[in-house]
């Protein structure tokens, strides 16, 4: 324990490190390279396709009906998938740091099965799971995502939580706190920053999740639809450069997301430094 | 013991159950319940062992490109000055928010017949889309972030005092590398490599779109999967299933170790 | 104001159960400061915890203000702590820190305001008003927390090593500045300390700890002067061991004549501490001695290493077999 009472981030601050000089440009050259030949390039040919027929035809692939009733299903279902976990992961990720009983280990190693479980096996197991009733809805679209968002909150929380300064709460317990607004006032405004990262990762994926639902949602077109499932139908319809238009909107909005998640980041750790 | 905590561990452990464990426990279930004969037929049918070789050499070609790619990756984000560094450490996000279909998608404009690189490529006898090539660049697209983003910060917190005192007394860079940097990050490479090819192993969305899915060809176990649903054959489906599950279990069991492992060390 | 009777707290199971406190009974008068001395693991920041109902002991009960307390949470024991390393609420500013207490009492804004404003004036942070902790010197949070656990008004005032994490001068400073704001404020205060120095500084009463156990309370010239035993003597001073007692390095007499009841010893070195000199002695049969002298003492008997001298403590008015 230092003599900050600060808690400082598990990582110290960065030493500083010698330049490389030549072996430094070299790695970052060829890291770029990689990075753009396998990752930039594609996009680049994908967002140059979304235009291959002019901006009005992008225009006309992105607002049709179907299309459009796929974006809409798409984002409300995430942003409700968003809430559910990230509430669900603080109370998950409080009950793995504070609370002890057999089987703690365990649970904590479960958190990260979706990460290791593929997507297409996730909705087949809701699917035999919940059978008839819920397949082909609205629900299972919503287990599927929530399967698939689980851990995002959970991992963002729990070593923010670790590392909290547990003095901060008896000083609010001493100062007539009640466990519930010593949690309200002094806990969860140290969390926000890790449940905005955990929940904005989980809202990217989310949009974009597509093994999971192709399954079970049965594709209802206007009902069930998610906008890859709808790309991905609009491909197979040879129709490329639509499915194109419609992916740089899901493009659009995952990369918006991350970029406002950086900008959060700042903001959130001026209290820190 | 207060009642507030037990309710909220039954609630955390509630909902758990019933998104995590009670659907993961069930495909196990539904996958024995025709019996091991049964589903060990099911995996061992031409269409399935060929599935799960094609999985393990994709994996096998896209997890290592990833460690390579990732460890001068990290050197270069925690090691080096060199300006657009944060530039490079934001794009390696991107494969994170870029929907597997988008990936295939991409690949297949650039790829493909109609695509930007497709036709000089054809010309030169190299097939990507419908063929392994494809299947093998989307895994690596989508593997791309997992080393890098463990190394790094192992690397940073780690410092660099230890590799500055070899360098005194005299080791190459190289050496250096092998016999410092590298024994200070397996940890972080190691869990690094795990996700890596799980995510390999499970990747689907992607594949999809540029495999062609030809059966005994370019069908990964995932789209075995979905292939034997789609034609009604459930069982073989669970098997399959099944299959990938006890893979995911085992790297699950593989990462908790590691973990252990890494902060023990 | 305080009474507890025979509180055990242990930690762990069964045979590697260790007592952080054993069967201790103690009495705080109103209004005074008393401080909790002892070395780590003495089960001082124990106590202060039990007193403040953020650990709950075993058997035994706290009293306060002639209220069984002992089963009673922190939030409504009417007390106020202060942490050795802060804990700033580091989200709020310094006036929102201060303030916290009161507007979970849900007291008015205006004389929330109003009480804010007159403690940062009593700690002199009344510029930091709208800081961050992170902004302010260690120095500066400390006091920030005493206005905040003082903001209350609470009937009893703990203080857990409150300058252990500051620097030596820091910590001087604030001693002083504490027994001031006692004197002002006249809260009864209990205060956590393994440095004798300062309890002996700031104190009405210290009470020693060893090992979850009272050794000795009293005042601090008494528990100076006549310590209950070896510990406390130890604990509270130098001490030098001479013909099967133990005195004060200051009370040794070193002659260069044989003196009666004297023993012989042979001088080691001679360091000369500024305004005092200490003299290392090898005692002739077995052991060495460190004695203190003034500066005009070492001068006048003139003494360097190798000497042979004569040492006793007759006038020694601390002394204990051992």
């Amino acid at each position: 324990m230092g003599t900050t009472a600060v808690t400082v981030p598990t990582r110290r601050r960065a030493r500083p490190t010698r330049r490389l000089g030549g072996a430094g440009a070299l790695g970052f050259g060829i890291s770029t390279l990689w990075l753009s030949v396998i990752v930039l390039l594609p996009l680049a040919a994908l967002v140059d396709r979304s235009l291959h027929d002019g901006l009005g035809e992008f225009w006309r692939d992105i607002t049709a009906r179907q299309a459009v009733a796929a974006l809409r299903f798409t984002i409300l279902i995430s942003l409700a998938v968003t809430v559910i976990n990230a509430v669900m992961g603080v109370l998950i990720a409080w009950v793995l740091v504070r609370d002890e009983f057999p089987g703690r280990r365990v649970v904590n190693a479960l958190i990260d099965l979706p990460f290791a479980l593929p997507t297409v096996v996730a909705g087949l197991t809701l699917l035999a799971l919940y059978g008839d009733a819920v397949a082909y809805t609205k629900w299972a679209v919503l287990l599927a995502l929530l399967f698939v968002t689980l851990p995002f909150v959970v991992r963002s929380v729990q070593p923010v939580l670790l590392a909290l300064d547990r003095e901060m709460e008896d000083a609010a317990a001493s100062l007539g706190a009640r466990p519930a607004t010593v949690f309200r006032r002094i806990v969860l405004p140290n969390l926000t920053g890790a449940i905005v990262s955990g929940a904005a990762l989980a809202f990217a994926r989310a949009v974009g999740e597509f093994g999971s639902v192709v399954l079970i949602s049965g594709n209802k077109p206007f009902d069930t639809q998610v906008t890859a499932v709808y790309a991905y139908k609009q491909v197979e319809s040879d129709n490329a450069t639509g499915a194109a238009a419609v992916s740089v909107t899901l493009l659009a909005l995952s990369l918006g997301v991350l970029v406002a998640l950086r900008v959060f980041e700042r903001w959130a750790t001026r209290h820190d430094r | 013991m207060t009642a507030s905590r037990l309710a909220l561990r039954f609630v955390a452990l509630g909902y758990l159950a019933a998104i995590l464990v009670v659907p993961v426990a069930f495909i196990l279930y539904k996958t024995l319940e025709p019996g091991p004969a049964a589903v060990w037929r099911s995996i061992t049918t031409p269409a399935a062992v060929h599935a799960f070789w094609l999985t393990i050499e994709v994996a096998a070609i896209a997890v290592p490109l990833t460690t390579l790619f990732g460890m001068v990756c990290a050197l270069v984000l925690a090691r080096t000055r060199v300006p657009g560094r944060s530039v490079l450490e934001a794009l390696i996000d991107l494969p994170f928010a870029v929907s597997p279909v988008v990936i295939g998608l991409a690949l297949f404009l650039l790829y493909g017949r109609e695509g930007w690189l497709g036709p000089t490529l054809a010309e030169a006898g190299i097939q990507v889309i419908f063929s392994v090539p494809g299947i093998v660049l989307a895994t690596v697209f989508v593997c791309l972030p997992f080393v890098v983003r463990e190394v790094t910060p192992v690397l940073r917190e780690v410092g660099d005092e230890a590799e500055q005192a070899a360098t005194t007394l005299g080791a190459s860079p190289w050496q250096t590398f092998r016999r410092i940097t590298l024994p200070a990050v397996r940890w972080g490479l190691a869990y690094g490599v795990v996700l890596a090819t799980a995510r390999a192993i499970g990747e689907f969305g992607a594949v999809s779109v540029v495999s062609g899915k030809v059966s005994g060809e370019t069908e990964t176990l995932t789209l075995l999967v979905e292939k034997r649903f789609t034609n009604f054959d459930l069982a073989g489906a669970y098997a399959a299933s099944g299959l990938l599950a006890a893979i995911a279990l085992a790297t699950l069991l593989a990462m908790t170790l590691i973990n252990r492992k890494g902060a023990v060390a | 104001m305080i009474t507890l009777s025979h509180v055990t707290k242990r930690y762990g199971e069964r045979d590697r159960a260790f007592a952080a406190l054993e069967d201790v009974s103690l009495e705080v008068a109103p209004g005074s400061l008393t401080s909790l001395l002892g070395p780590s693991g003495s089960g001082k920041s124990t106590l202060l915890r039990v007193i403040a109902g953020l650990e709950a002991p075993d058997s035994g009960t706290v009293i306060l203000d002639g209220v069984d307390v002992t089963g009673v949470p922190p939030q409504r024991r009417g007390i106020g702590f202060v942490f050795q390393h802060y804990a700033a609420f580091k989200h709020l500013t310094v006036r929102e820190n201060v303030a916290f207490g009161l507007r979970v009492r849900k007291w008015p804004k205006a004389l929330i305001r109003e009480r804010v404003d007159e403690l940062l004036d009593l700690v002199g942070l009344t510029g930091y008003r709208d800081r961050y902790p992170s902004q302010l010197s260690g120095g500066q949070r400390q006091r920030m927390a005493l206005a905040r656990a003082l903001a209350i008004e609470p009937k009893v005032l703990l203080l857990d090593e409150p300058f252990g994490a500051l620097d030596a001068k820091v910590r001087a400073d604030l001693r002083a500045w504490l027994r001031r704001l006692h004197e002002e404020v006249e809260v009864t205060t209990v205060l956590v300390t393994h440095d004798q120095e300062e309890a002996m500084d700031v104190s009405d009463r210290i009470v020693v700890l060893n090992e979850g156990r009272v050794e000795q309370v009293g005042l601090p010239r008494e528990l100076y002067d006549r310590p209950a035993n070896a510990f406390v003597m130890g604990f509270l001073g130098p001490v030098a061991r001479l013909g099967g007692r133990l005195v004060r390095p200051h009370d040794v007499v070193v002659s260069a004549e044989p003196a009666a009841g004297a023993a012989e010893a042979r001088v080691e070195r001679v360091v000369h501490l500024g305004f005092e000199v200490r003299v290392e002695l090898r005692l002739a049969g077995d052991g060495a001695v460190s004695a203190q002298l003034t500066r005009q003492e070492a001068e006048e008997l003139g003494i360097s290493p190798g000497d042979a001298v004569w040492v006793s403590a007759p006038t020694a008015r601390t002394v204990i077999a051992g």
